[in-house]
């Protein structure tokens, strides 16, 4: 503990040797146990497969690509899914009239998705997109729409007894940034899925280059040291969206929240 | 001048099985410019309802309610609010929560923060300005309350039990301090309120509630001089005379 541990009390060194006893075993298993490389890599391999890959240069190109997708889903998202949720949560007769479509189009599967993505977009990026919106879209739009929905009614009575009294600003002033932290919570889960969907979304063929359409290349190359290289890759990746919005969006956008309860 | 005529206000809402529930029958009363007003009754009895048809948020069966020559017919910068329970915005420091008023009213930032500054000092919280509601106790959230509905200058300002979940000490520091609030300010106040104690602490004026259906049964006009000793006997004769008519309704029902 002591000044070693972080805000919430937690020893970063354990962590630390937990991954480290983890890259041991297997290291372990795959060199001594299993000594086929096919079967599994080990961590050695693994990092002589990333240093070459950063040598090619293409895994910058793969980065790239893959965040371009993920960027066009991620935008369509929040673009589509926060005014729907945010005229979801405002009125209740939108709501009636919107929600059984929506309760019926959230159950597929985003990788159902694919078959149509191809046939109305062609093997593009914008088709990968397509794939990580239906998957982002939906958290999106039920977050908002709830938080919406759970805005105290003394809070519009007071915006309005002080003269914020249209629709447009009650929204503007009251409701969203009473909802903001559910809107967040929407897209940090919206941020999750949607790239979850990416490996999918890129695996049949929409780009030369894509983390997850590498990872399906080298598959097939049979080259499972890269392949694992792509899997950390996309794990690490996920992580740094994750963190983003743990550190940076709920300290400067809702660090009104500290020491409440809710 | 102003002055707000309430006149023959009635209230009721339809009930499950399909009867109606009287919540304010023919209820009618004046107060004058510059009065302290408190309506005191048990719950239940239709204060708050009164309170926020007075405010326009909600609209009356029938009757009317005049302020300053004009009839209320919604919510209106005139008429300042503090609510009950905690109504800051939380996402909004105290300096922004107390200008939030002149902002909708696109007033720039530099003069909005001046006015909200003078109100700050108002409430006696200036060293508490960037912090968030979530920061301040429950008494400095009420002041607070306070300066955000003064801010925008309104003729009249309505109170809803403000002190109500404040414990005693704090409840009669806070009363202490909206009494000198109100010698600078001078607003037409109603408040709120079921404690004896504390309508004849603060009021001109006390009028008493009788609940379901709530009518008005009796204004007892409170002409003790201010500061008011809770302690002296003069206190204690108004208290006794208050709960007695009270306690008179009450055994008639």
């Amino acid at each position: 503990m002591g000044r070693l541990a972080g805000k919430d009390g937690k020893d970063w060194r354990l962590g630390a040797v937990a991954v480290l006893l983890a890259l041991v075993i297997w290291q372990f298993i795959a060199a001594v146990i299993i000594r086929y490389p096919f079967i599994l890599p080990a961590p050695t391999d693994v990092f002589a497969a990333f240093v070459s890959l950063v040598q090619g240069g293409d895994i910058f190109l793969d980065f790239e690509a893959s965040l371009i997708h993920f960027a066009i889903g991620m935008v369509l998202a929040l673009l589509v899914g926060i005014p729907i949720g945010i005229i979801m949560g405002w009125n209740r007769r939108i709501e009636s009239f919107m929600d059984p479509l929506i309760e019926l189009l959230r159950p597929i599967p985003p990788l159902a998705w694919i078959p149509f993505a191809i046939i109305w977009f062609g093997l593009t990026s914008f088709s990968a997109g397509f794939i990580i919106f239906a998957g982002a879209v939906f958290p999106i739009i039920i977050n908002t729409y709830s938080g919406f929905r759970g805005v105290p009614r003394v809070f519009v009575e007071a915006g309005k007894m002080l003269g914020c009294t249209k629709d447009r600003d009650l929204i503007r002033y009251i409701a969203f940034p009473a909802a903001l932290p559910s809107v967040a919570s929407g897209i940090r889960i919206a941020t999750g899925v949607g790239w979850m969907c990416l490996v999918a979304a890129e695996l049949f063929g929409v780009s030369n280059y894509g983390l997850g359409q590498k990872l399906w290349f080298y598959y097939s190359l049979h080259q499972m040291d890269s392949v694992v290289v792509y899997m950390i890759l996309l794990g690490l990746i996920g992580l740094v969206f994750d963190m983003v919005f743990r550190y940076y969006v709920d300290r400067h956008f809702l660090k009104w929240r500290t020491g409440e309860v809710a | 001048m102003a002055n707000l005529e309430i006149r023959d206000l009635n209230q009721s809402f339809p009930r499950d099985d399909g009867s109606t529930l009287t919540v304010l029958d023919h209820v009618s009363f004046d107060v004058k410019d510059k009065e302290f007003v408190c309506i005191l009754g048990a719950s239940g009895c239709g204060k708050t309802t009164l309170l926020r048809l007075i405010a326009g948020l909600d609209t009356a069966r029938s009757g009317s309610i005049i302020l300053d020559g004009e009839e209320i017919t919604g919510t209106s910068p005139k008429v300042g609010f503090v609510f009950q329970e905690y109504s800051l915005f939380p996402w909004r420091t105290v300096i922004d929560n107390i200008a939030f008023g002149l902002e909708m009213r696109g007033v720039s930032k530099e003069d909005r923060y001046m006015v909200a500054e003078w109100y700050l000092d108002l409430i006696n919280l200036t060293q508490f300005k960037d912090s968030y509601p979530s920061e301040l106790s429950g008494g400095m959230r009420q002041r607070v309350a306070v300066a955000r509905a003064l801010t925008l200058d309104p003729v009249l300002l309505l109170m809803d039990e403000p002190f109500g979940a404040l414990d005693a000490q704090t409840r009669n520091m806070l009363q202490k301090e909206l009494l000198q609030i109100w010698e600078k300010t001078k607003k037409m106040i109603v408040f709120i309120t079921h404690s004896v104690d504390e309508a004849v602490y603060l009021s001109d004026r006390i009028i008493v509630m009788t609940p379901r259906p709530g009518r008005i049964c009796r204004n007892f006009t409170v002409d003790l001089p201010r500061p008011r000793d809770r302690t002296s006997v003069e206190f204690a004769q108004v208290r006794r005379d208050v709960l007695d008519l009270i306690n008179q309704n009450s055994s008639v029902q």
